[in-house]
């Protein structure tokens, strides 16, 4: 198996009127185009929910002011929660993964291409439902219009009487909507893992990504199948005069917390394995050197999706629930950071003794193994209840968990853009531009979110529009929002960056990082049909078998 | 293993959780409501469309298996048996429905019994009926001759859903009519 000789035609067909080409889009069912779409799908969001972000930091800025009124706060926090969740960490997520997951597995397609157009289309028109809302939801003289319910939104403020006029339906509706996208997806990617393999690529062989997005998928499908199950009974209580979670007639508000947290903390495993897979996909190819523990990382992959699974309630714990419960919880809370931190210091066994090259993608994932540290730590400080009790609803949590989702999974998955966007675009990234990136957004990170934590352990509840000016909070707030200007000013670079190399970055070859899995042996951007000749592979690094036929992997598994 | 076994096993899995929530809540709600009718005083136990579901697990095997081996007049037999038996469950299903709406005055909003009940018993009867739908684009092929003995691999995953459906009934049956009763 030769290298180049794997592609037959070259790509330079000539270019077809934009109607042709937009058509071509919007009715495609290749899996790569799907990928790209989920992709800049989630890059439109990324902007939105910013924007929210960013707003609703002007407004906290300082005490008692009146940026936006209580009313408008409530929509914004509402809206970039589930803006973030649901439309751009999963898509983009998810994106990558369409994209990747046949190449790295030597595959032509994924198992179902209709299905996949199904789901991106489903989730695309999710999205488009919940700011909708905006003009849509007006139903009432007086009724809000966007949903201003919170991300979780806790009954009973879902109930008719408290949320008037139609915004929680579409925000219902949105989720459910694209819920059945997810489970679509997550459906294709299981039947593609475990059905179109390459000859050779047995289950020991895959790429750890492919390893970490079939773990990924299966708790998709356990994760949002009860949130859409919850959805359907609010839409049951909201539109056929239903109780379930009416306490008036002896239904539970409690009982939507438990159903909406048993999707809402696999929920972060759905979103942080992916950022794991980029993490062990790019740490070695900057280390030069193979991963550290396979198997070790397979087996905590796998113990990580199954302990996900049984620790929702530590959301709850300010709740008030029985003794055993809380200590159930605590335990099993504490318990996944022991397979959390086997991986961790798997990256950092691989990269021990290795020739590290400090390329924008590498500065990534370096960030965040520092970042996610961190994260874990807070993590394990909230797992224990009676600490939880103190800090429950306060901006400690809100620092913890963009602890995880900016400074783990967007720092990997703009290391992951780093690294594939050549073999998507068949340019390089600007490095000079990812270095500006990169520094700007480390610097806004840690400004926003290390010092977020402050204000939360002073008291500071999450979710208020404003505060006196004699809590002491102030100049903790002022230093989170300077950070939000280093954050927007990196993103610009980086959309900037996306825009200049896409039009005249230098040709980036089909293998520009020298690395070992399978989706560089194709050409950049890859065929159609991604492979000629579908490949055979002997090791976990069928790249290095082909460039090394002196010293071959498989001597050696 | 063939993508679309696959497949239907994984939307089975998300199936079951969805269910499964459904389950609980009944289970959770089960004696809590505030006013009555409770299920002790209306629920009738209906075996007769439970037979009815149950034996189309039977027929849908035996069909899938005469298709397998090409006796497609034995196939399209079997094939429209099972329809018939879970068009008479849905029937059964709506018999009951009017009779406890009509006669005995329990809908959605009475109370959480009713908002259950429905809930739960509703979600199966989509399912069934999504599934009958399937079964009868299948027959409706097969009528105009586009069904051959290579497709049977899509009857057997088909038949799985069927089957799953079935086995669902199975633990409604047993948290409605029995266990909560």
């Amino acid at each position: 198996m030769a290298t180049e000789a794997l592609t037959w035609t070259n790509g330079n067909v000539s270019a077809r009127p934009l109607v042709d080409r937009l058509h071509g889009w919007v009715t495609t069912v290749d899996h790569k185009r799907l990928g790209i779409m989920y992709a800049a799908y989630a890059l439109l969001f990324l902007l939105v929910g910013g924007i929210e972000a960013a707003v609703m930091r002007i407004q906290l800025v300082a005490a008692n002011l009146t940026f936006v009124s209580p009313q408008v706060f409530n929509r914004l926090f509402t809206m970039h929660g589930t803006t973030m969740i649901f439309f751009v960490t999963m898509p983009l997520l998810f994106g990558f993964a369409n994209y990747l997951v046949p190449l790295m597995i030597g595959a032509r397609d994924m198992a179902f291409p209709r299905l996949n157009a199904v789901s991106f289309w489903l989730t695309a028109f999710g999205g488009l439902l919940l700011y909708f809302s905006v003009v849509g939801a007006n139903g009432l003289y007086g009724a809000g219009n966007a949903p201003d319910v919170g991300w979780f939104a806790y009954a009973p403020l879902t109930s008719p009487t408290f949320s008037r006029g139609h915004s929680t339906d579409y925000w219902t509706l949105a989720l459910l909507v694209s819920g059945f996208g997810s489970v679509g997806t997550a459906i294709n990617l299981i039947a593609t893992i475990l059905c179109l393999r390459c000859r050779g690529m047995t289950l020991g062989r895959m790429p750890l990504f492919v390893w970490l997005i079939l773990v990924m998928a299966g708790l998709v499908i356990l994760a949002i199948s009860p949130l859409t199950a919850a959805q359907i009974m609010l839409l049951v209580d909201r539109y056929l005069g239903g109780h379930f979670f009416d306490t008036q007639a002896g239904g539970s508000a409690t009982i939507w917390m438990h159903f909406f947290w048993i999707f809402g903390h696999p929920e972060v495993y759905v979103l942080v394995l992916p950022a794991f897979g980029f993490a062990s996909e790019i740490i070695p190819v900057f280390s030069r050197k193979a991963i550290f523990g396979y198997p070790a990382m397979v087996a905590a992959t796998v113990c990580i999706g199954f302990i996900g699974m049984s620790v929702w309630a530590h959301h709850m714990f300010t709740v008030g629930m029985s003794s055993n419960a809380n200590v159930f919880f605590v335990l099993s809370t504490m318990a996944i950071a022991v397979p959390t931190g086997i991986k961790i210091f798997n990256w950092l066994a691989t990269m021990w003794g290795g020739t590290i090259e400090l390329a924008t993608p590498m500065l990534f994932c370096v960030a965040f193994l520092f970042q996610f540290l961190v994260a874990g730590l807070t993590g394990v400080m909230m797992s224990a209840a009676p600490f939880d009790w103190q800090l429950g609803n306060s901006y400690f949590v809100v620092a913890h968990f963009h602890y995880v989702i900016v400074g783990g999974i967007l720092f990997t998955t703009f290391g992951a853009v780093y690294y594939w966007f050549p073999k998507v675009s068949g340019r390089m990234l600007g490095e000079t531009l990812g270095r500006v990136h990169f520094w700007l957004f480390v610097i806004g990170f840690h400004l926003t979110f290390d010092f977020m934590h402050i204000p939360g352990l002073l008291g500071m509840p999450r979710r208020i529009y404003t505060y006196e000016a004699d809590r002491g909070w102030r100049v903790w707030n002022l230093i989170v929002t300077i950070g939000v200007v280093f954050q927007a000013a990196a993103v610009l670079v980086f959309l900037f960056n996306l825009y200049r190399s896409y039009r005249s970055g230098p040709p980036a070859g089909s293998d520009p990082w020298d690395a070992w899995t399978l989706e560089w042996t194709t050409s950049s951007p890859p065929p159609d049909y991604n492979y000629a000749v579908l490949p055979v592979v002997k090791s976990r690094r069928p790249l290095w078998d082909i460039k090394h036929p002196e010293d071959p992997d498989w001597r050696y598994e | 293993m063939r993508p679309g076994r696959v497949g239907m096993w994984c939307l089975i899995a998300a199936e079951t959780a969805v269910f499964t929530i459904f389950v609980v809540a009944y289970l959770f709600y089960a004696g809590q409501s505030v006013g009555g009718p409770m299920p002790a005083d209306v629920l009738h136990t209906p075996i007769f469309a439970t037979v009815c579901l149950l034996s189309s697990s039977v027929t849908i095997h035996l069909a899938v298996q005469w298709w397998r081996r090409g006796a497609m007049s034995a196939f399209a037999g079997w094939w429209l048996a099972t329809i018939v038996l879970g068009a008479m469950f849905l029937a059964g299903t709506a018999i009951e429905w009017r009779g406890l709406i009509h006669d005995k005055g329990l809908t959605i909003q009475t109370n959480l019994f009713g908002t259950t009940y429905y809930a739960l018993v509703g979600l199966h009867a989509f399912h069934v009926t999504v599934g009958l739908a399937c079964l009868s684009l299948v027959s409706t092929l097969a009528f105009l001759g586009h069904v051959k003995p290579e497709h049977a691999e899509r009857g057997d995953v088909l038949s799985l859903y069927w089957h799953f459906v079935d086995g669902v009934w199975v633990v409604v049956f047993m948290v409605v009519y029995v266990i909560a009763r």
